[in-house]
């Protein structure tokens, strides 16, 4: 569904993302693992288009998106989650969706009708499926930094999206929260048959979560395999597990 | 949840506060009536421009060109071409909206200050054109003397064409207020990358609210024309726009309606305060200070917050 062909980003000569490679098939829960400064976050914004490859191509559904502006690539079914909350922090709850929501169904630019009685079962029925209904009518701002997290993944599915990427889904979040976080990830991957692309620092929710697991180190990709395998894998501890002293 | 489409108990003051308008020429002076349309006139302006100043995010510092340019392209019009009043009407805010477009498009390449900048630039390049085009505009001396129609020319008769046509803009733009255009209007105030991410072309919805608030400012030209029968550069000068600004901050920019209290406010002042001293604008000053500092959100979003929590 996705490949990304050694793709290469440098910021004032520095190589962030340095040759990376990472493939996810329709339907897969694919994690990108890595130290902090590996280049997981420059990666997740060359593949949703905030950023573009100096060189490398990012392949969607065997089309080249590497130079489609982020709300063209949006359009092809990639949505995406930010590792810092990035919501509509002065409109409600359902607003934040509904937003989205209305940009898939192509109804933004509509001048003349009222918003209120558009989008809204949809919008309702993605709160729902998030558990953010009862907080619907909330000032966005006003949520906690779980709730937020979560409504940024609500935002994301308002785009009925084929492929979702979250950075970092858990960053900032205590232990509880990070459990139904990622229940919550699970879920949609198995009852909407979403195909999901993550990238996490808690090994214990990588390894338990992911289908297939993507090491990077330096820009580059030093693995991409079955959770059994990057366990096993040398060069993997060498770089990261053994490295910085995680279990995993 | 609260997600019913207008109901009545919103629409009663309103009414109320549209009957009294309606009567106040048979109760007030002639000179309060004048201050009432020019009130009118104002707060349309401000309305303007917190379409995308308020509930667009963009810094649109110079917004009093394009009502400067409704107001010349309708004077204009009914000196130098033989059309009929009407069709000056209609089609001086389209110039204005025109002009929007051509400055908008530039502008909305860049972001927060640059826009900002680039806009201040562009615009008072119109003003000088205003200012120096002298066979064409009388430069400095403006328009004078515009021929308007006897039956709108009196106090009371602009003060009701005025009425009509600012009622009927307010009703424009509160629809577009809750259409979906308006709500990812608002989310691309909030968050113009997130915006994106969603598949929004942001560039794009910006460029459409800088047209259509300039179309509005278009309009409110055109009604200043038609209460002073006259026209001159100071319409299109910056100092106007930041006035202009700071109404909509006044008032408070989140709300649908503040601008309305921040041009009356404003207007106000000028009027009352300008008779004793022509430091009016130290007093302006002085309340902006108190302003951020006591009500942040301005006063409709002050006396908003109050309503909400008294509800809860």
């Amino acid at each position: 569904m996705l490949y990304v062909e050694r793709v290469f980003k440098s910021f004032d000569g520095f190589m962030a993302v340095n040759g990376a490679e990472l493939r996810v098939e329709k339907g897969q829960l694919v994690a990108v693992i890595g130290p902090n400064g590996a280049g997981k976050t420059t990666l997740f914004n060359l593949i949703t288009g905030q950023l573009k490859p100096d060189r490398g191509r990012v392949v969607f559904n065997d089309e080249d998106m590497s130079q489609l502006p982020t709300h063209e690539i949006c359009r092809r079914g990639i949505a995406r989650s930010f590792q810092i909350a990035n919501i509509f922090h002065r409109l409600t709850v359902f607003r934040n969706v509904q937003v989205s929501v209305l940009s898939r169904q192509r109804k933004s630019r509509n001048l003349f009708r009222s918003a209120h009685l558009m989008a809204v079962e949809e919008s309702d029925r993605i709160l729902g499926s998030v558990g953010l209904r009862d907080k619907a009518d909330r000032i966005a701002g006003s949520l906690s930094h779980g709730d937020q997290r979560i409504l940024e993944i609500a935002i994301a599915l308002g785009n009925e999206p084929r492929m979702l990427v979250l950075d970092e889904p858990t960053a900032g979040m205590s232990p509880d929260e990070t459990a139904a976080t990622m229940s919550l990830i699970k879920r949609l991957a198995e009852t909407q048959g979403l195909t999901i692309l993550f990238c996490e620092h808690d090994m214990d929710v990588v390894f338990n979560t992911a289908q297939s697991i993507m090491v990077m180190h330096y820009g580059k990709t030093i693995i991409q395999a079955k959770p059994e395998e990057v366990r096993g894998n040398k060069d993997v501890q060498e770089a990261y597990l053994g490295g910085e002293g995680e279990d995993a | 949840m609260q997600r019913s489409s207008l109901n009545l108990n919103v629409l009663w003051p309103w009414a109320l506060i549209l009957v009294l308008l309606i009567l106040f020429p048979f109760l007030l002076p002639r000179f309060y009536t004048y201050i009432l349309a020019v009130i009118f006139v104002t707060a349309l302006l401000a309305m303007s421009l917190n379409i995308v100043v308020g509930h667009g995010g963009l810094f649109q510092f110079h917004h009093g060109v394009f009502y400067g340019v409704g107001a010349y392209a309708f004077a204009l019009l009914l000196m130098k071409t033989g059309l009929p009043m009407w069709l000056c009407f209609i089609v001086s805010p389209f110039i204005a909206a025109a002009v929007g477009f051509v400055i908008g498009w530039f502008c909305v390449r860049l972001t927060s200050l640059y826009f900002a900048m680039l806009q201040i630039s562009l615009g008072s390049l119109i003003w000088a054109i205003a200012f120096r085009w002298y066979d064409l505009t009388h430069g400095d001396d403006g328009l004078h003397g515009v021929p308007i129609p006897d039956w709108i020319s009196s106090t009371t008769g602009s003060y009701y064409f005025i009425l009509l046509f600012v009622v009927l803009c307010l009703i424009g733009m509160y629809i577009i207020h809750r259409s979906p255009f308006g709500t990812t209007m608002q989310a691309i105030r909030d968050n113009p990358a997130r915006c994106s991410a969603v598949g929004i072309n942001v560039k794009r919805h910006q460029l459409t609210a800088i047209v259509i608030a300039t179309f509005f400012a278009g309009v409110a030209g055109v009604l200043f024309v038609v209460l002073e029968h006259s026209v001159f550069p100071d319409l299109l000068f910056w100092v106007l726009s930041l006035e202009i600004f700071i109404m909509c901050l006044l008032g408070g920019w989140f709300t649908f309606a503040g601008p309305i209290l921040g041009a009356a406010i404003t207007v106000a002042l000028r009027t009352f305060v300008g008779i004793y001293t022509e430091y009016w604008t130290l007093i302006l000053g002085v309340l902006l200070i108190l302003l951020i500092f006591f009500l942040p959100e301005g006063v409709m979003g002050f006396i908003g917050d109050k309503l909400v929590s008294r509800k809860r």
